[in-house]
């Protein structure tokens, strides 16, 4: 089966809950606003810089990402693989002719892309009708976002899809999930941007591939990265997709070693 | 006789909880990691609070040490609400597989069995994160009036859960139409908490009027918070409307009641 074929499958598998699709809007407008209020009257309330950011960004910076919410996999980052892994099922999975790994990154960049349709569109129209027009001028950002968007939908599956794999030891993963739902939703800068972190606390997040979930694509998007630094995000962005992907990969190889199915 | 079957249903109720705290609690390690998480979860809850706070002083009107104060009130009414009801987020789960039609075949109310089939202990050092949060703002704050201080937090802490309980109800019950919509519920819960730790103040008047009465959120901790202070609160949310949380509380409670009969009636089943 090509690898176009899986990811018109997840796209085509996302397009068919259409009320679910309109409820998580609602509440990714809903989020939006509360996060717009906060950081805007935060922003009216600095008497410092602010690390540069205007009224305009700022607004840019709180739609956007909550227009990529729903692509990027990042508050609640269950997958289908964790739960296969508890079920034993994942022993058929080993057995097909595509990739574990291939096999549900391409249906979840599907999925992901599908939903910036009808999840992430909408939102950023929302935006620009409540705090007025933020969308940078050109066609670099716009190109340039397209990539980083990809990548960081991407990125993020495979973040989960590393957390999921840790099942082949630990069995129960959600408390793990949880706290790798939080802890990435943080550093990735949903709440307050990454560059608004005292110094410290930014230093942490960057060792992390956390802020190229979110922060680093909503920078290229918005503009507010441009030319050689935007280009500078998607090769971090690349470089940790690929340190993931070599991860998920040794992750299965080892699990497949250690999985033990009963049952015949 | 009603008074033997009621308390025949408590007997029960307590063998089912009896045997799900023993059930959790039997997994050592499991449950020991549910409960650290559950704690920094809270703990990363607050942190992103305390960032915004790296760049300001004052956020509506409130310094950090009074947002301390509406933080921890609505984390322990959410916490304590999702130890008791939050389970219902699996109903997505047994509406996708078909399983919920042996609940409907059962002689109990729907909900009753959904509710009392499970406490979820993991939350409680959730809780033990508000109420850090809540003594640390109270041992921070200049409190004017300790007797009413303490009288408002006491309504608070009871209704506040009632509220947010009544919400996790509210998400349930659209579950039965929106099918896939695990991730909402989450949101829809997680918003209102969200934005019930929030300084209502830097709300616009639409915010306001949704989380102040629509959606009662702001009840919980800000109004509360509020009283506590001696502060008059923003325009539409006058801090004496604190008093009227056991309104708010019945008002959600109505709403997740409808939502819930409808979605219940909504259901027709996956055959089989």
């Amino acid at each position: 089966m090509g690898t176009w074929q899986l990811v018109r499958a997840g796209f085509r598998q996302q397009s068919q809950y259409r009320l679910a699709m309109v409820a998580g809007l609602a509440t990714n407008c809903v989020f939006g606003f509360i996060r717009a209020s906060v950081l805007l009257a935060a922003l009216d309330a600095s008497t410092g810089a602010f690390a540069g950011y205007t009224r305009e960004s700022l607004a840019a910076y709180v739609w956007i990402s909550q227009a990529l919410l729903g692509a990027v996999l990042l508050m609640v980052p269950t997958t289908a693989v964790g739960e296969r892994i508890k079920t034993g099922d994942i022993a058929v999975d080993f057995l097909r002719p595509v990739s574990l790994l291939a096999g549900h990154l391409w249906m979840a960049l599907g999925r992901g892309l599908f939903t910036l349709l009808p999840r992430g569109v909408p939102a950023v129209v929302v935006g620009t009708l409540t705090v007025g027009w933020f969308l940078p001028g050109g066609v670099a950002p716009y190109l340039l976002g397209a990539v980083s968007v990809v990548l960081a939908v991407a990125g993020s599956y495979l973040g989960a899809h590393c957390v999921a794999l840790a099942g082949f030891w630990l069995v129960e993963t959600r408390g793990l999930n949880a706290l790798y739902g939080i802890v990435a939703t943080f550093l990735a800068g949903l709440f307050v941007p990454v560059d608004l972190f005292p110094g410290w606390l930014r230093g942490l997040a960057a060792l992390t591939p956390f802020p190229t979930f979110l922060q680093y694509p909503v920078d290229v998007l918005s503009g507010r990265v441009v030319g050689l630094d935007a280009w500078s995000h998607l090769a971090t962005q690349a470089g940790w997709l690929l340190g993931m992907l070599l991860l998920a990969q040794l992750l299965a190889t080892l699990g497949r070693r250690h999985l033990e199915v009963q049952g015949g | 006789m009603a008074e033997t079957t009621w308390r025949a249903d408590l007997t029960a109720y307590r063998a089912v909880l009896g045997s799900r705290v023993r059930a959790q609690a039997s997994y050592r390690t499991s449950f020991a990691t549910d409960l650290a998480t559950a704690f920094l979860v809270g703990v990363v809850e607050l942190a992103e609070t305390w960032v915004v706070f790296s760049q300001v002083d004052v956020l509506g009107g409130l310094s950090f040490a009074a947002v301390l104060l509406v933080f921890g009130l609505s984390n322990i009414c959410f916490a304590t609400a999702d130890l008791v009801v939050g389970h219902l987020d699996r109903l997505p789960r047994y509406i996708q597989a078909g399983t919920i039609d042996v609940f409907y075949l059962r002689p109990q109310p729907l909900l009753a069995q959904l509710v009392t089939s499970e406490i979820s202990l993991r939350r409680l050092t959730r809780i033990g994160v508000g109420v850090i949060a809540l003594v640390w703002g109270l041992s921070v704050n200049d409190v004017p009036d300790p007797a009413r201080a303490a009288a408002v937090v006491a309504l608070s802490l009871v209704f506040g859960t009632v509220v947010f309980a009544a919400q996790f109800v509210t998400a349930a019950g659209c579950q039965f139409w929106l099918v896939n919509g695990a991730e909402l519920t989450n949101s829809f819960t997680y918003g209102s908490s969200y934005a019930a730790s929030q300084p209502a103040s830097v709300f616009g008047t639409v915010l306001k009027l949704t989380f102040g009465y629509l959606v009662p959120a702001a009840f919980v901790g800000y109004l509360p918070t509020l009283v506590v202070l001696g502060l008059p609160g923003p325009s539409l949310l006058p801090a004496w409307l604190a008093w009227c949380l056991p309104l708010a509380a019945l008002w959600s409670c109505l709403v997740a009641g409808l939502v819930w009969r409808a979605g219940v009636r909504h259901y027709q089943g996956a055959g089989g």
